[in-house]
């Protein structure tokens, strides 16, 4: 045993955890463990610019990269301004593990100087959280704290430690064992509810899968295919589910929901046995719950028991690890020919194409996306924000493997683009990360440029510019009787913007102008800005408007087929 | 009409064990709060086992699935174990104390009152007695029903609870082996591999 200080104790249990970067920000009660830092060089501090980017950079590098991502902030503003980006986690399910230093022990409780309840304030934001009193405490609380955020249902949890307990010393013992009697994931599935799924799937003329989230974190992409080969299974996905399938496989059906494709929305009400996997048949994928699909089967398999029937009725439910759980189902599935259910996809799909380009004379964001998945042979990993471009960046490049779509999609937090491609380049330097923004959630963030700098990722950042809140005034323009307001944004000159920041930048506004600066900006080696403008009027097709069943998805107006 | 162990219908008896941690009943309200699940009362002691508490939660079932409450509490990591009594061979039971207005006059109806309700009183004053009275919650309203009349200066309930009959348990099995060889420890005997009991 080695006696050490709190932000020693804390610091080496990173390291043991396998951190390698941290993103945060100094300040009062933190600086004990700033002061620490430099004693420990294999652990990479990313000084971010405001403590909300620092929580999406942490999320964006664990999506990426499939670890924990790790953020840091003071106490009261620091810790508060963690919230959004903790939020954002939490729904998307991500792993992360967010240290926070409070005020000493004697003044908690006292409203002191930037003291803030933060445990109070993420304890419904969090899959755990802790408030460490002691520095003998600290090993213990970080062994758990990456145990739970990784384990089971991944999500954040949040550590916040006082400035004395930082500064005091204790006896440092690597804890081997977690003993946690009130977690336990079950990760095996119940092996007559395994055989019942089998038996409907069997029996399912018109069976469909939709593939989510946890595809991707169970990484059973594998799995996956080897299921829906096997039984010739169409397979769509939820927006976050997006690569956990191989998009241009032929089983593929794209994604459903709100902007989903029209035959994915069509195939899901269609098909006599629904198969959910690794998803939570989230509102904005289903469609109004009490019109979707009711003859439809549910077969449901998740790892997290109280998503079973938490939106719709459950006939037959998994609880488990996709991991284990796909491997048995497929070995109790029939070899089937479903080529007239897969024909039927096909003719929708046909009689009604969701991702055709039209021609436009305008620029329009759709072929901007495309230009880019053919320019990079779909091998990029996308970063998006929030809203139309967000969408259009779901539908119009193909991702074949996981991790090559970082969205936020549950709590959907505009100006998660920028920090969160910033770490999903840290997380995975190899790779080419392109940041997809929106102009209105871009000038959310914006102030992380100067880590692209700081750090010298070459992240490429790309602006659907059109001047608007494009999403909200969508819907103004739809359900609002075009009543427009407050949703033209001004804006600074990106450019102008980026290279006061030493950044390269190039302003796009016309369509001949797209290859080009693709190219450019894949053949640069720094942080590059594409500031694009793109029609101001463009609307996201297909949609299911708000309160709509999945049956009742539109298509793009006549009116807006030329431009 | 009520079930066998005194839960209301359309009322649900919850008991969950819970790791004896601050902030924990903190979390257990926020869960109930957030996810729209009404409590009709909660108490929290205590259990055989030292770092364990014990919350029995009577839940109004119209505001949610008690499966859906069972599975979001064993979300909680400080949550050990969730049982559902509703339907289960129980005791409740709840404690009261409720201070009655009385004078020389109708002290004696009171008393006669308490009596009916097995109450015992527990303090008296010129102008006013305290009763203590356990039962269940159909009892406590009797009583309380009964003293209206005379006019209840101060009421204080503990809230609900619960128990199954029998050899059946809803503690945590676990770590029962353990505690139980601590106390042969503790008394100068040797445990052996086979301890003398277990409950079920």
């Amino acid at each position: 045993m080695v006696r050490m200080t709190g932000s020693q104790i804390l610091l080496e249990c990173l390291q043991r955890e396998g951190v390698s970067t941290i993103f945060g920000y100094p300040g009062g009660v933190v600086l004990p463990l700033y002061d620490t830092l430099p004693q420990f060089p294999a652990l990479r501090h990313v000084l971010v610019r405001h403590e909300q980017g620092a929580a999406h950079m942490a999320d964006g590098y664990a999506r990426a990269s499939g670890e924990v991502g790790v953020c840091l902030a003071t106490s009261g503003p620091g810790a508060t301004n963690l919230v959004t980006g903790i939020a954002t986690s939490f729904l998307d399910s991500t792993p992360m593990v967010a240290i926070t230093g409070n005020v000493a022990r004697t003044l908690l409780g006292k409203d002191g100087f930037q003291e803030a309840d933060i445990t109070g304030i993420t304890q419904p934001i969090t899959k755990h959280n802790y408030l460490v009193m002691r520095a003998e405490n600290i090993a213990m609380t970080v062994r758990e704290a990456f145990h739970i955020a990784r384990s089971g249902r991944p999500g954040p949890v949040h550590v916040d430690i006082p400035k004395d307990v930082f500064q005091e010393e204790a006896e440092f013992e690597w804890p081997e064992e977690i003993n946690l009697r009130g977690y336990r994931p079950t990760t095996k599935g119940h092996a007559g509810m395994i055989r019942r799924a089998a038996d409907a799937i069997n029996k399912a003329k018109r069976p469909i899968i939709i593939s989510g989230h946890g595809i991707i974190w169970g990484d059973s992409s594998d799995e996956l295919v080897e299921l829906a080969e096997k039984a010739q299974i169409p397979v769509i996905t939820t927006f976050l589910g997006i690569g956990g399938f191989p998009e241009t496989h032929p089983l593929s059906y794209g994604f459903l929901g709100m902007h989903g494709m029209y035959h994915a929305n069509m195939a899901a009400d269609e098909a006599d046995v629904v198969i959910g996997i690794g998803m939570r048949f989230d509102d904005r994928a289903m469609g109004r719950f009490n019109d979707f699909n009711p003859d439809a089967t549910i077969v449901h398999i998740d790892i997290d028991p109280a998503e079973i029937g938490k939106n719709l009725p459950t006939a037959i439910p998994v609880v488990g690890h996709v991991k284990r759980v796909l491997p048995e189902l497929t070995e109790r599935l029939d070899e089937h020919d479903r080529s007239q259910w897969l024909g039927w996809i096909d003719k929708v799909e046909e009689e009604h194409p969701s991702l055709e380009i039209r021609e436009t004379r305008r620029l329009i964001p759709q072929e901007i996306v495309r230009t880019l998945y053919e320019e990079t042979n779909g091998k990029a990993t996308l970063v998006t924000g929030v809203g139309q471009h967000q969408m259009w960046a779901g539908q119009h490049y193909f991702y074949d493997s996981p991790r090559k779509l970082v969205s936020s999609g549950g709590l959907g937090t505009m100006g998660f683009e920028l920090p969160a491609a910033i770490g999903a380049q840290m997380g995975m330097p190899e790779s080419e990360v392109w940041a997809i923004c929106g102009d209105a959630g871009f000038q959310m963030t914006m102030q992380e440029l100067a880590v692209c700098v700081d750090e010298r990722l070459p992240v490429k950042i790309a602006i659907m510019n059109n001047g608007y809140l494009g999403m909200v005034r969508q819907w103004q323009e739809l359900f609002y009787d075009e009543n427009f307001v407050s949703v033209a944004v001004t804006q600074p000159d990106f450019c102008k913007l980026a290279e006061a920041y030493g950044i390269r930048a190039l302003r796009i506004e016309s369509k001949s102008e797209v290859l080009p600066a693709v190219q450019e900006a894949r053949n640069y080696d720094g942080p590059i800005l594409l500031d694009f403008h793109v029609d101001q009027d463009e609307n996201v097709w297909p949609m299911v408007p708000a309160g709509a069943a999945l049956s009742e998805t539109i298509e793009m107006p006549e009116k807006e087929l030329v431009r | 009409m009520t079930t066998t162990n005194g839960t209301k219908p359309g009322q649900h008896t919850v008991v969950a064990i819970v790791e004896d941690k601050p902030g924990v009943l903190q979390r257990v309200a926020g869960l109930f709060r957030r996810r729209g699940f009404n409590i009709e009362s909660l108490a929290v002691g205590p259990t055989e086992f030292e770092g364990l508490s014990r919350m029995t939660i009577i839940v109004d079932g119209a505001s949610a699935p008690v499966e859906q409450v069972e599975k979001q509490l064993y979300k909680l990591i400080d949550v050990v174990k969730v049982s559902d009594l509703t339907h289960e061979d129980a005791i409740t039971r709840e404690l009261a104390l409720l201070k009655v207005r009385c004078n020389n006059v109708n002290r004696h109806e009171l008393l006669d009152i308490a009596n009916v309700f097995r109450a015992d009183v527990v303090d008296m004053a010129t102008n006013s007695l305290m009763l203590q009275v356990v039962g269940d919650e159909d009892k406590i309203n009797g009583l309380i029903k009964m003293c209206e009349p005379y006019g209840i200066r101060e009421l204080s309930r503990t809230g609900t609870i619960a128990m199954t009959r029998g050899q059946k348990t809803t503690t945590v099995h676990e770590s029962e082996p353990e505690a139980i060889a601590r106390v042969h420890q503790s008394q100068g005997r040797r445990v052996e591999a086979d301890l003398p009991f277990s409950s079920d």
